[in-house]
């Protein structure tokens, strides 16, 4: 049987600590990297997560952030990118990340796979219950 | 005798004499208006069954059993508190007392008497006509009668009658195995309903079934042997004929027995004399209803329809409402029939009796077909016949009695020959007669929409019960309401979703001729005009890659589900190959066909589940399932299955989930197939199958269907000689029986049309919609789908075949795909940036030496109104799967 120890931090992050990630002000994208990094801005600074190339246009990935929270990662057709928390606030599962995406009149969102609530994925904000809302992350890619 | 006179009074009583369908129809009138509580309500019925549907009778042959005729339920009965005593027919009236004395001495007071005592069957005094082995069509006991003397050694069968009722006799010895003969002292068959040349385009018909036929002849006199059993019958011609068994189905009398006893007056013909309000004549607290009254145009009326408006009549007259006053004054004998498999149709004055009128025919005898149309001298249609094919039926006899807009030959032609004008209902006048079961008028149906709000064709028939009775106007309904819809205003988009404006059938229909194995190239080309180039949505990703999956090798595209595009367009069960549960974990379903399993595949699934902490429970599918696997364990234990020759059991997919057994003719003292051995034989052949909604299956070895068939989208059920199909069936919230597609088939038949059920509804459906649903909506119904499926009405069946065929022959086991595909096997990790990492909100707490999900745990946190909003759910295979998946507002 496989239990979980009760830590939600984990302890097999990335080498790339906070402390050390790149400073929010480096400019533009594609900046002659082969295949840029993805990265979050957390308060501590810019947390780089994946290859850009780890992402594929319209699917979802989950990043594990320093304080053991989880970010859902998504990639849109023209190369925006998005990141919102990864948890579902419905069931409590950390699955938002493995949603379909779609655009309600030009707003990106990710649906749900427990029980398919759409959250704006720019925002956070639950489209179904305007009582609910993710946390909602800055990302970028160089 | 024992004689309770029960007039101690709260509450008048009415009795109802009879509980046949007229007499059902009254209670249902009775309870609609309120009468059932504010009287008492008794009823005395003959037969020891509560009403059935005596329409559908013949249907019992084909499968359906006698609880399924019912037109009651113990819940309406015991709901309006109405007394029902089967099997204990009235046998007296005392008007001067008021009251009903039963066969078992059951005397009830009345304030008020309906007799709805129907009719009897009309059986000619020829000698020997009570013989063993004579029987009558009318009652379920009838039937059973019939099919246990046919069982018992009977091989040749005559049916005296060649009406309605004598052709539905003659299809169920048919249908018993029996070589049939009809009699008909007419000159032709069904003479009331249909003319010469309609009785000839009928007879060929007939007799290319292998049914003889012998017209303008009478019985004269039933032959026994020595037994005194059926020997056989001496027709008036002279001739003879030998037959083991003989049915009287002549027609029918008014049973008024009960009414002469007591003193109420009676046609000359027979028939309780009622007034406009059914009434009857002799006494104002007695009224008679249905095939037992004579109504105030002197006439008998031997169909529901007409029995129908009568009771609601009487019901109304009884509630005393003068808002809602009623009368019956006389009915439209249209009918619309399959008899033996043959369309036939007549409505108007079919005949042209009223004289002055010109007839239209259209007659094809190799096709069977014959088409009559009587116009009056100003163009107005009279009535009609239509023989082997009456599809315009319904729009023909709304016609009736106006002048058709449109050439009326143009609505006899088929298709194809000079005019094939399908004229639609907006033209037909408001008083239009739409559904004739019901009486329901065209501008009821408007209303329906305009002033009830009703925006679809379910709630226009709970509104308005149009299209609920025989059903042959739905059709003609949909047309209607959607036109209705349309013209006031409210659009009826049909589109997919908010990317696709076209429907899913429409989309299938595009991928297959344009060979489009793109998703986005589908979008940018077809999809509505704001959404190409979009992002697409979360309903037709899914619903697209499943066209594209169904179709890949006829349109060149990777069948993988995980290939290329496709992997970002599948649902996450889809998308991991594994059924995502509560908590973020997945369950894992290895295909076990037929449900036939070796004890070393059993131990290795044991090991597997043991070694990676899995909680294991038996399917209703008759496999296992294997709970809280983490997203990164699905590889590894992917690894042993396939190593151990397990594959996918598709338990994520909309596509074929099991073919259920039970262990058939080798085990089981009962079994007459190896139902195990054709269950497996269909999993394997339809395993992977992409299709709207998932597909269940199950084979039984014999009648007493352990496997449950009859509950599944496609069913088997062996017989002796082969295979019975079963189709549209389900289980879960909206349980529905299959029914019957086709009978004793071989393996290669039952196969073939299998292969042709499944493309045509892969075809047609609607995303997310299963084979029960999408049979209730399809146009035409189960009819339709058997011409297209069995008798190929549309020409399709070869390309059908053929898709199949290219789906077995690309098969392509798709977790031993992926567990050899490094760069997909990538993708199962919990987290981009620590592959190595567990999820740690998938965690389990022990339950009864296993382990279940730490809920706790995944509660921490959270918003208490998310949470209750919620309630508790799982995706995946089982009943969960079942919740609405496209409960998101377009």
């Amino acid at each position: 049987m496989t239990l979980i120890p009760d830590t939600l931090t984990p302890d097999a992050l990335t080498p790339e600590a906070p402390e050390t990630a790149p400073a929010p002000e480096v400019p533009g994208p594609a900046s002659g990297a082969a295949d840029p990094k993805v990265q979050l801005l957390l308060p501590e600074g810019w947390f780089p997560l994946c290859d850009l190339s780890a992402l594929l246009p319209g699917r979802g990935v989950a990043a594990l952030l320093p304080d053991g929270r989880q970010a859902a990662l998504f990639r849109d057709r023209s190369g925006r990118l998005y990141a919102i928390d990864n948890r579902d606030p419905f069931t409590g599962a950390a699955v938002l990340s493995r949603g379909l995406t779609g655009a309600d009149r030009g707003r990106p969102y990710v649906a749900s796979p427990l029980l398919k609530q759409r959250f704006d994925l720019t925002s956070g904000q639950c489209l179904d219950d305007e009582t609910v809302r993710v946390a909602a992350y800055e990302v970028r890619a160089q | 005798m024992s004689t309770t006179a029960l007039r101690d009074r709260p509450r008048p009583t009415i009795v109802l004499v009879g509980h046949g369908m007229v007499g059902q129809r009254f209670l249902e009138a009775l309870a609609e208006r309120g009468l059932t509580a504010t009287h008492r309500v008794v009823v005395l019925c003959e037969e020891p069954r509560p009403a059935y549907d005596r329409v559908q009778l013949t249907s019992y042959f084909s499968g359906r059993t006698p609880d399924e005729l019912s037109l009651t339920d113990a819940g309406f009965i015991a709901g309006h508190g109405i007394e029902l005593h089967v099997g204990d027919p009235a046998v007296a009236v005392d008007r001067t007392a008021r009251t009903v004395t039963a066969r078992s001495g059951l005397t009830v007071g009345y304030d008020v008497l309906v007799l709805a005592t129907g009719s009897y069957p009309f059986v000619p005094p020829v000698p020997g006509k009570d013989a063993e082995g004579c029987f009558v069509y009318r009652t379920i006991e009838d039937l059973l009668a019939i099919e246990a003397y046919a069982k018992a050694g009977a091989r040749t069968g005559a049916v005296v009658g060649g009406g309605l009722l004598g052709l539905e006799a003659a299809g169920a010895l048919k249908g018993l195995g029996l070589a049939t003969h009809i009699v008909e002292f007419a000159p032709r068959l069904m003479p009331v309903q249909v003319d010469e040349g309609g009785g000839a385009a009928l007879l060929r018909t007939i007799e290319e079934m292998g049914l003889t036929v012998h017209t303008g002849t009478g019985t004269q006199e039933i032959t026994t042997g020595p037994g005194g059993a059926v020997t056989g019958m001496k027709l008036s011609d002279g001739s003879e004929l030998a037959a083991d068994m003989v049915v009287f189905s002549a027609g029918v009398r008014p049973r008024d027995q009960l009414a002469r006893a007591c003193g109420l007056t009676v046609g000359e013909r027979g028939g309780i004399v009622v007034d406009a309000h059914c009434r009857t004549v002799a006494d104002p607290r007695v009224f008679a209803i249905g095939e037992c009254a004579q109504a105030v145009d002197g006439r008998v009326y031997g169909l529901v329809a007409p029995g129908y408006e009568q009771a609601e009549t009487a019901a109304a007259a009884i509630a005393d409402d003068e808002a809602c006053a009623l009368t019956f004054t006389g009915a439209d004998l249209s009918t619309k029939l399959k008899l033996l498999g043959v369309d036939v149709a007549s409505f108007g004055d079919a005949h042209g009796t009223a004289g002055d009128c010109l007839d239209v025919v259209y007659s094809d005898s190799r096709a069977g077909l014959y088409k009559k149309l009587v116009i009056g001298r100003d163009g107005t249609l009279r009535g009609g016949i239509l023989v082997g094919d009456a599809e315009a039926y319904g729009t023909l006899r709304a016609f009736a009695g106006s002048v058709p807009p449109v050439a009326p030959e143009s609505l006899v032609l088929p298709a194809g020959a000079g005019a094939p004008a399908r004229l639609g209902p907006a033209a037909l006048p408001d008083e239009a007669v739409i559904c004739s079961c019901h009486n329901v008028t065209k501008g009821t149906v408007r209303g329906a929409v305009a002033e009830h709000g009703c925006t679809s064709v379910p709630e226009v028939k709970k509104c308005t019960k149009a299209g609920t009775g025989c059903g042959s106007c739905v059709k003609v309904l949909t047309q209607l309401v959607d036109a209705e819809l349309a013209a006031g205003g409210i659009e009826v988009d049909q589109g997919l979703c908010g990317c696709f404006a076209r429907t899913r059938e429409e989309l299938y229909e595009i991928v297959l001729a344009l060979r489009i194995a793109s998703y986005r190239e589908l979008l940018d080309r077809y999809g509505r005009e704001e959404a190409r180039g979009g992002e697409g949505c979360e309903i037709c990703k899914p619903a697209v890659a499943s066209v594209i999956a169904s179709l890949a090798p006829a349109i060149g595209a990777d069948g993988y589900v995980l290939a290329g595009e496709q992997a970002a367009l599948q649902d996450t069960n889809d998308h991991f190959l594994a059924n995502l549960q509560k908590n973020g974990s997945y369950s894992v379903v290895p295909r076990i066909p037929g449900g036939e399993i070796a004890p070393e595949k059993l131990i290795v699934i044991g090991e597997i589940a043991r070694d990676f902490g899995l909680y294991t429970k038996i399917t209703g599918g008759q496999r296992i399932d294997m709970f809280g696997a983490r997203v990164e364990q699905l590889p590894s234990i992917w690894a042993r299955l396939v190593d151990a020759g397990f594959e996918s059991g598709h338990a994520y997919g909309k596509s074929l989930r099991t073919v259920k057994s039970c262990v058939g003719q080798t085990w089981c003292r009962y079994g007459v197939q190896d139902s195990v051995r054709m269950a497996i034989d269909l999993e394997l052949r339809y395993r992977g199958l992409r299709s709207p909604h998932k597909l269940k299956s199950a084979v039984s070895g014999c009648a007493r269907e352990c496997a449950e068939a009859q509950s599944k989208d496609f069913g088997v059920i062996a017989t002796a000689n082969g295979w019975n199909l079963y189709v549209g069936g389900n289980g879960g919230a909206t349980p529905r029986h299959a029914d019957l597609l086709a009978q004793d088939l071989s393996d290669a038949e039952l196969v073939r049309l299998i292969d042709r059920f499944l493309m045509f509804y892969i075809r047609t459906a609607d995303r997310l919609e299963r084979t029960s649903v999408w049979l209730e909506r399809l146009p035409g119904g189960l009819d339709h789908l058997r011409d297209v499926v069995v008798h190929d009405s549309l020409g399709i069946c070869d390309e059908l075949e053929a898709l199949m065929a290219a789906h077995v022959s690309h098969y392509r086991d798709e977790w031993a795909q992926t567990v050899n595909d490094p760069e997909k096997l990538a993708r199962f990790v919990s987290f981009v940036n620590a592959p190595d990492t567990p999820d740690p909100v998938v965690a389990f707490v022990p339950e009864r030496d296993q382990m279940k999900p730490d809920l706790p745990l995944l509660s921490i946190g959270l918003p208490p109104r998310a949470l209750a909003a919620a309630g508790a759910g799982t995706v995946g295979d089982g009943a969960a799967a079942d919740v609405p998946e496209g409960s998101t507002p377009r």
